[in-house]
């Protein structure tokens, strides 16, 4: 009892965190910052899936957190970073947004998101089932950040922060998705960061810049 | 090599035929890749894929025939590929080892022909020929052997795309990009119109096998929307009008061997799904199926009849002709369903085995012929029929074979299209013992449009014929067109010797086609009364004999070579012909296609969009242009066009090309939604 009840605060605190994360960086402008966080968001989803998998005495989970481990603590930020390593793009340029404003409707979307994650929390069984609305909160920050950043490279670095949030409310939730899902989304966020590795060259060496307004010239009149 | 005897009669034993037929497909599978390890080694694919392809085709062929005649009862398999509880289901019934049998015979022959005739640098490289090609075939071989929905639309797509990528070979060349893609557009749609059928058909039990399906039981409504949305499906993949328009533009813009396989193949997988589901899946309930089929197949035909007599460029005529065949085997089977929906299964089974058996010869002749305009198009590097002409002379062999598929698809017998023309008419003649009055009184309409459409494939065939290869060349460089190498000569060889062997001795083909009849309808026509004749129902109403006619050809035209030899020998003389008294005479005052082609296109004007320059009198270099139309592309495809596009234009409103407004699209419709939902 005791042990559940710890392991309830500490998966608490585990999001908090994640939700912490989330807005530092949606204030970042820093690429390779960015990266970090995002290496960071990773590693407290693996701590997370751990004790939720070490608590249910799932194996599938078990794997679900090497997974995580592998994907986005190592494989994906190492890719990330050689990636800004090659195409010189350590800074974003200025938001379209600037940024307490932007950290003021994440605020909103927090709030926003704890009142929709009321009703879920209230049908789950899990022992995480507190932090769905910290889960749906992260996807709509990471959201945010693609809406308002510039860049194309710090756009995917949100795509990518959204599906934590979608596998933290996974987790949270359900205790995760059936193994074969979650196989096919980490090769379809593999696929997907090759393939928009190979677009950042193509857009640089198209308009010698990989902000993203030059993309608008591309509209068919 | 006893062993490997051993293995090979222990597998041609009936009972093992799926799994033979399993190992074969199984084989072009293989084959298709290996071109991939030398790509640009015509070599490899042409001396060694495509004749090891043309022997398994063989295989194929020869163990569904035998697996006909054996009498097979139907064999099913579960392949262990397919998606966790899906698996493929396989079935070798007497219908699909009819059409693996149809498939084999004329595919061994394209193929044999595709290894003279593939050339480095025409279109993609000949390993992605070699692809292509093989998994073209085996999908297709998938497609009739599967035995449920889920495989059959797997296989049924992947036939698509694959012929898709075989047209648009030449894909540098814009009207070829844009054949290809209005071919792709067509096919889904009538993908779609399958899919939505199989849909219909599993009847609430959400099980996709063709056995579940067989066993459930549609209300008449649901049964006539499957048949419908069937009728749509496959009618837009067999070419039945008015969704044949892809046909013309897609047979011309494909190398000739696909032309062949996409006409004389591809087509007939139409026919095998519409079967299959009206007669298998459906089990034939309602008449009005069979009077509206009857119907559309007619009209089909005779447009397809009348719109090939004025082409001037070969591979179209020869694709309208396939619209104008297609129709007359949906006629055939539509009649097949009337009779059947009416209990009198004995004339069902008639007109279905004139369907089948030409479905098999359209399989042959045409065939032959789309890859004997492969081979004019090598010799002369033109399509035209404008452009050609005396080609007797410079390519002999490719003359004397294209004759025959031009006998045999003009209904001439000894030859085997004269054999289901005159079944289906023959069927035709049994109307009048039909229970519906209204129906009884058109049918003779249809009678006499089935009489009117087959007099003018014959005349289109004199056209087709004469331009190309008698006459006087029409352009001088014509005179340098060789003659077909040797593995293409095989090729038209084996698909003539076919065209003549179904026509001398059409027993053989009502072997094959009773047991399938008498799987559909439980009744076979009586196969031979004796072995020199076929009286398809009784003997002294009708009864036909090949050998006969054939004796009957040999005879008069022996005698009169011997007689001209008797009485002329040595006294031939090679002179000039009568000249009018014009000396100035050119190659060029020939009859031309257009000109064969004009009184048929004065008396069938309202089917035409026809737009014309004539020449003023006093012009000194006077040119004469017509451009011949389809109605429906006016009628039909334009409007829809226009309003997909005017939507499209609506639609782009919302395509600003800002990224992040495209985010905020998103993210609204997001939060919409979770705010609806929860």
């Amino acid at each position: 009892m005791l042990k559940s009840q710890l392991l309830a605060q500490l998966l608490k605190l585990l999001a908090s965190g994640l939700l912490l994360i989330s807005f530092a960086m949606l204030s970042r402008r820093r690429t390779q910052r960015l990266i970090t966080l995002f290496a960071w968001q990773g590693a407290i989803l693996f701590l997370s899936t751990s004790l939720v998998a070490w608590d249910a005495g799932l194996t599938e989970l078990w794997y679900s957190a090497a997974l995580t481990l592998l994907l986005k603590v190592m494989a994906l930020p190492w890719i990330l970073h050689r990636l800004i390593q090659k195409l010189g793009a350590q800074w974003d340029s200025e938001p379209l947004v600037n940024i307490p404003v932007t950290m003021l409707v994440g605020l909103v979307l927090v709030i926003f998101a704890f009142g929709l994650a009321q009703p879920i929390s209230m049908m789950a069984t899990t022992i995480t089932r507190h932090t769905i609305g910290i889960a749906l909160a992260v996807i709509l920050l990471a959201f945010l950040m693609m809406i308002t950043r510039r860049k194309a490279i710090t756009q995917v670095i949100g795509f990518l922060a959204m599906e934590n949030g979608l596998f933290f409310a996974a987790t949270s939730a359900t205790y995760g998705m059936p193994m074969v899902i979650e196989l096919g989304i980490a090769l379809d966020l593999l696929v997907a960061v090759f393939i928009l590795g190979i677009f950042f060259f193509q857009i640089r060496e198209q308009f010698d810049s990989l902000d993203l307004h030059h993309l608008e010239s591309l509209r068919e009149e | 090599m006893s062993y490997v005897l051993g293995w090979m009669t222990a597998t041609t034993r009936p009972e093992h035929a799926l799994q033979f037929l399993v190992v074969l497909i199984a084989a072009w599978v293989v084959l298709a890749p290996v071109g991939l390890l030398r790509p640009h080694s015509l070599h490899l694919v042409a001396h060694i894929l495509f004749p090891l392809g043309a022997i398994v085709s063989a295989a194929v062929a020869m163990q569904a025939g035998i697996d006909l005649i054996a009498g097979p009862t139907p064999q099913t398999m579960i392949l262990p590929l397919g998606l966790p509880d899906l698996p493929f289901h396989l079935r070798l019934d007497p219908l699909s080892a009819f059409f693996l049998l149809l498939l084999g015979a004329a595919g061994a022959g394209i193929s044999i022909f595709s290894a003279g005739y593939f050339r480095v640098g025409e279109g993609s490289a000949p390993a992605l020929h070699g692809l292509q090609y093989h998994v073209f075939l085996a999908s297709m071989a998938v497609v009739i052997l599967a035995d449920d929905a889920y495989l059959f639309m797997v296989a049924w797509e992947t036939m698509a795309l694959s012929s898709y990528f075989l047209v648009t070979s030449q894909h540098r060349i814009p009207e070829i990009r844009r054949a290809g893609f209005l071919y792709l557009l067509m096919a889904h749609v009538g993908a779609l119109c399958i899919l939505l059928t199989f849909g219909v058909l599993q009847g609430g039990s959400w099980q996709f096998t063709f056995a579940a399906m067989r066993g459930a039981s549609l209300t008449p409504f649901w049964a006539t929307t499957a048949f419908t949305l069937a009728l749509l499906g496959f009618g837009a993949k067999a070419g039945l009008v008015p969704l044949h328009v892809w046909l013309p533009e897609a047979h011309p813009a494909a190398p000739s061997p696909v032309s062949a396989m996409m006409s004389g193949l591809m087509l007939k997988t139409a026919i095998y799904g519409m079967l299959r589901t009206s007669f298998d899946l459906l089990h034939v309930q309602f008449w009005q199926w069979g009077a509206a089929m009857l119907a559309l197949g007619l009209f089909s035909a005779l447009f397809g009849a009348i719109f090939a007599a004025v082409q001037t460029d070969m591979k179209r005529l020869l694709a309208y002709s396939s619209i104008e065949n297609i129709g007359l085997i949906f006629a055939a089977i539509g009649l097949s369903i009337l009779f059947a929906a009416s209990h009198m299964p004995l004339f069902a089974a008639l007109a279905l085995t004139a369907a089948l058996l030409h479905a098999l010869n359209h399989a042959l002749f045409k065939s032959l012929l789309f890859l004997a305009t492969g081979s004019v198009l090598h010799a002369t590097q033109q399509r035209s029929l404008g452009k050609l002409g005396g080609l007797i002379r410079r390519m002999p062999w490719v003359a004397v074979l294209a004759l025959v598929g031009t006998l045999a698809i003009a209904g001439l017998p000894p030859l085997n299209g004269f054999v289901s023309e005159w079944l289906l008419l023959q069927s035709f003649l049994f109307t009048p013992q039909l229970p519906h009055a209204f129906v009884n009184m058109l049918v003779p309409l249809g009678a006499a449009a089935l009489a009117l459409t087959v007099a003018l494939a014959a005349y289109v065939m004199v056209k087709f014929y004469g331009i190309i290869f008698l006459g006087q060349p029409r352009e001088a460089n014509l005179s340098h067109a060789h003659d077909a190498n040797k593995l293409e000569r095989l090729g038209l060889g084996w698909l003539a010797a076919g065209c003549i062997l179904l026509g001398v001795l059409p027993q053989l083909a009502l072997r094959v086609a009773g047991p399938v009849t008498g799987q559909l309808l439980g009744k076979t026509v009586a196969p031979a009364v004796s072995l020199w004749r076929i009286a398809p129902v009784a003997p002294e109403q009708a009864s036909y004999s090949g050998l006969i006619f054939l004796a009957g050809i040999v005879g008069v035209f022996g005698i009169t070579f011997v007689l001209v030899r008797l009485i002329a020998h040595g006294r031939t003389r090679r002179t000039a012909p009568w000249d009018c008294g014009y000396p100035w005479q050119t190659a060029r005052m020939q009859d031309t296609a257009e000109g064969f082609g004009q009184p048929i296109r004065h008396m069938f004007g309202a089917f035409f969009r026809m737009e014309r320059d004539l020449p003023a009198p006093d012009d000194v270099a006077p040119r004469y242009r017509i451009h011949v139309e389809d109605r429906f592309w006016r009628t039909i495809y334009q409007p829809v066009a226009r309003s997909v596009q005017r939507i499209a234009d609506g639609i782009s409103i919302l395509q600003g090309g800002r990224l992040s407004v495209y985010l905020l699209y998103s993210f609204i419709t997001l939060l919409v939604l979770l705010v609806f939902v929860l």
